[in-house]
Formats: C-alpha cells, sequence, structure tokens
C-alpha cells in the first residue's frame, strides 16, 4: 500500500468528489421533476399520457443508461442537440432516474387507501382538492424511503459519466490507475469518498423519513 | 449531418456479434452472481464470525461503490497481481460478484424468512444441518427469490453495457466500431439500445415463465 501516493493525490479526488456530488445533486432534482410529470402522466385519465408515461417508463428501464448517454453525448449533434459532457451526463442521467422514480411516485400514490379519495369526495372536496389535500400527503410519506434507494442507485450511476469523460470520482480513479499502475489504492480512495457521500445521504433520507411520519 | 439509416445492413454482422457476447456475458455472469449470491448469504448468515465479518466489509464495499469503479479494480488489479485474464473473464467476475452481493441480500432475507419449524422438523427427522440447508430451506428460499432476483438479473443485462468501458467487444463496443467507421452514433447506439430492449423483453419472458412454473399455487 503506497501511502505517499495516496496522499498526493488525495486533493484531486476531494476535488472530483465535488463534482460527482455536484452531478448527483442536480441529477436528483431533474430526475424528480421527469418523474413527478412521469407518475401524473401514468396516472392520467387521459389514454394517450398514460401510454407516454408508460412507453417512458419502459423505454428508459429497458436501456441501458450508458446507452442513453451516449446517443444524448455522441448523438445528439447529428440532430441538431449540442451539449457538452457534464451536461449530457445531468440530462442523460436525470431523465434516465426518472423512469425508475416515476415508478417509485406512482406506486406510493396507488399504494394510498381508495377509499381516502371516496371519503374526501363525500365530505365535498373535489376531485383536484382530494388529490392535493388527501392522496400527496399521504403518499409524500410512502415515497421518501424508496425514492432513497433510486437515489442511492443514482449516485452510483453518475459513474456512468467517466466514460464521456466529465472528471469526476470515477474518471479520476480511472485515470490515476492508469498513471501509476496503483488500482488498488486508486480504488480505495474512490470508494471511501463514495461510501461517504451514499452514508450521509443515506442518513439524510433516513432523517427526513422520520420527520415526515405521524407516529 | 441528417439521420441515415440505411447503413446500417452493412454493420449488422458485426452488432450481432455484439449481440452474441452481450447474451453470452449476461448469462454467465448471471450464473455467477446466482452460486454466489447463495454462498454468500451461507456465509452471511451461517459462517463463524472471523469469516463472516471480513465478508460484511467485503459485502459493504461492493454495494457503496459503483459497479464501473469495481470493474477497474477488477481488470486493472488482477493484472498488477500477476493474473493476466482476458478483459470479458474480468468482465464477467466483475460483473458476478457485483450482482452475487445483491442477490446474496435477497437470499439472505428470503432464507430467514423461511419458516425456522422447516428446520427444526428436519433435523428431527435426522437430517444433519447442512443436510436440512440444502434439501429443505433453502429450496424454499430460493422459490421466493425468484422474482427479485429475476429483477437483478435484468439490472445485470444492462450493466453490461459497462464492460464495454475495459474493452470487451460486446454490443456496446461493437456500435463503437461500428461508429468508428461510419461517424454515425446516433444510428448506431440508437440500433445498440433497440437490441438491449429487445433481450430485456425476452429476459422478462422467461423470467415470467420461471415464476409460474416454480411457483407451488399453480
Amino acid at each position: 500500500m503506497d501511502f505517499e501516493l495516496m496522499q498526493k493525490v488525495f486533493p484531486f479526488f476531494l476535488e472530483a468528489a465535488w463534482t460527482t456530488i455536484l452531478l448527483s445533486v442536480l441529477t436528483a432534482i431533474l430526475g424528480l421533476t421527469c418523474g413527478t410529470l412521469g407518475a401524473a402522466a401514468r396516472l392520467s385519465r387521459f389514454r394517450s399520457l398514460r401510454f407516454i408515461g408508460a412507453a417512458y417508463v419502459s423505454v428508459f428501464r429497458g436501456t441501458p443508461a450508458l446507452i442513453q448517454l451516449f446517443i444524448l453525448y455522441f448523438g445528439g449533434p447529428q440532430i441538431g442537440i449540442q451539449l457538452d459532457a457534464f451536461q449530457a451526463g445531468v440530462i442523460g442521467l436525470g431523465i434516465n432516474a426518472g423512469a425508475y422514480m416515476t415508478e417509485t411516485i406512482r406506486g406510493a400514490i396507488i399504494a394510498v387507501d381508495s377509499g381516502q379519495r371516496e371519503a374526501a369526495r363525500t365530505l365535498g372536496l373535489s376531485n383536484w382538492q382530494a388529490t392535493y389535500k388527501v392522496i400527496l400527503p399521504q403518499a409524500a410519506r410512502l415515497m421518501v424511503r424508496p425514492l432513497g434507494v433510486n437515489l442511492n442507485m443514482l449516485i452510483k450511476a453518475t459513474a456512468l459519466v467517466a466514460a464521456i469523460s466529465v472528471i469526476e470520482l470515477t474518471y479520476t480513479a480511472q485515470r490515476y490507475i492508469g498513471s501509476t499502475y496503483k488500482p488498488f489504492e486508486m480504488f480505495l480512495l474512490a470508494g471511501i469518498l463514495y461510501m461517504i457521500i451514499l452514508y450521509a445521504t443515506g442518513r439524510a433520507v433516513a432523517w427526513v423519513d422520520r420527520k415526515v411520519q405521524i407516529t | 449531418m441528417g439521420l441515415d439509416f440505411s447503413i446500417i445492413p452493412d454493420y449488422l454482422d458485426i452488432i450481432l456479434l455484439g449481440v452474441a457476447w452481450t447474451v453470452g456475458i449476461t448469462l454467465a455472469a448471471a450464473a455467477l452472481s446466482f452460486a454466489g449470491g447463495v454462498v454468500f448469504a451461507v456465509i452471511a448468515l451461517y459462517a463463524p464470525w472471523v469469516i463472516r465479518q471480513p465478508f460484511r466489509l467485503i459485502e459493504f464495499v461492493f454495494m457503496g461503490t459503483p459497479l464501473l469503479l469495481q470493474l477497474f479494480l477488477i481488470y486493472f488489479g488482477l493484472v498488477q497481481i500477476g493474473i493476466d485474464l482476458p478483459a470479458f473473464v474480468a468482465g464477467i467476475i466483475g460483473l458476478g460478484l457485483h450482482f452475487a452481493v445483491y442477490n446474496s441480500e435477497l437470499i439472505q432475507t428470503s432464507i430467514l424468512a423461511v419458516d425456522r419449524g422447516q428446520m427444526e422438523a428436519a433435523r428431527t427427522l435426522g437430517l444433519s444441518r447442512g443436510q436440512a440447508l440444502r434439501k429443505v430451506v433453502i429450496p424454499q428460499a430460493v422459490r421466493a427469490v425468484v422474482p427479485p432476483i429475476g429483477n437483478n438479473m435484468i439490472a445485470l443485462l444492462k450493466d453490461s453495457a459497462l464492460v464495454s468501458v475495459i474493452g470487451v467487444s460486446e454490443l456496446t463496443l461493437s456500435a463503437q466500431r461500428a461508429i468508428g467507421k461510419t461517424y454515425r452514433p446516433f444510428e448506431f447506439y440508437i440500433l445498440a439500445a433497440a437490441f438491449y430492449y429487445v433481450i430485456n423483453l425476452c429476459m422478462e419472458w422467461v423470467q415470467r415463465k420461471i415464476e409460474r412454473r416454480i411457483s407451488i399455487s399453480r
């Protein structure tokens, strides 16, 4: 184990970890947005919207995220979409994560007992009010934990953008493995930073989950 | 530069070879991840403390880091310690180990979910602990775990695209090769995505078949 080398390259890994965090945050925001829209589409009363939502989930969950990223980054210019690697990473991963989150959010909404809507309607709330004041607040509690799982997967998936040369943790590890021939040391540095990020995220999700529970 | 899908037939043989490799790697890694998952689960639940704890650490590391990073470690790390494996073998080992850890989690939960009475009954009938595990508890646990493991295997198929990064000529890298010759990334990546999607649908179909076959309440 070459600790001296690890110490020397550590600042670069730390900087890369910030890129990974920034990437994760932006991707999570876009993913949640796409997931909410996707779930709304899948639960819509319009058939065409339901179909679009289902197709979105099926296609984006049915093909590798890496390929989706490549289509956007390398194929994009052919159809007039010019993005730099970081932008392509956020958009590609965000839309991908959104497909998974669609199912999480939809699952939480349909898990709320249907009697709740009926009761709300009986009490004179409109369908719209029943959704916003009765169903969604309950669904929100149910979706925190599974969205936390999605978030964990999303953070690990940010490693994929190394393949389009975004200088984040995995790319940095790869580059230093190539130049120092010390794969284990570099894995350890990047791995520990990933685990810290994931651990902190996990704790934050658990905290939010505790806060939103009633009991 | 517009889109031109008419060039695809010329490169279809490269792509189809890539499809074959992707299917082969996925199947091999799936088998490894399943066998590894059972072994890991048994270790995690029944092995003595000194074996269990380091193992837990390994599991923790595998679940807490990205697969791509693990692939780099396995591919370059093995070379480092003098084991020069072909990239596709390193890819299969990497994918197999990564998913073995996830499968192990599922199998552990389902072993614990098998009623304790089953083990007690088997022991009473004169089976040794190992026999009871192998012949009574694990078969029941495996049945319960097929649907979630099936989902893991579909995830494995998609993650098999990552081994292109360490130079395995599967579907993704084959598409890249064709792109290198034609400068048509959009067309070939879409084609690759379509193939992945079709393989995915086939796997879902097989998964449903297996689930129906092994479910007790037919």
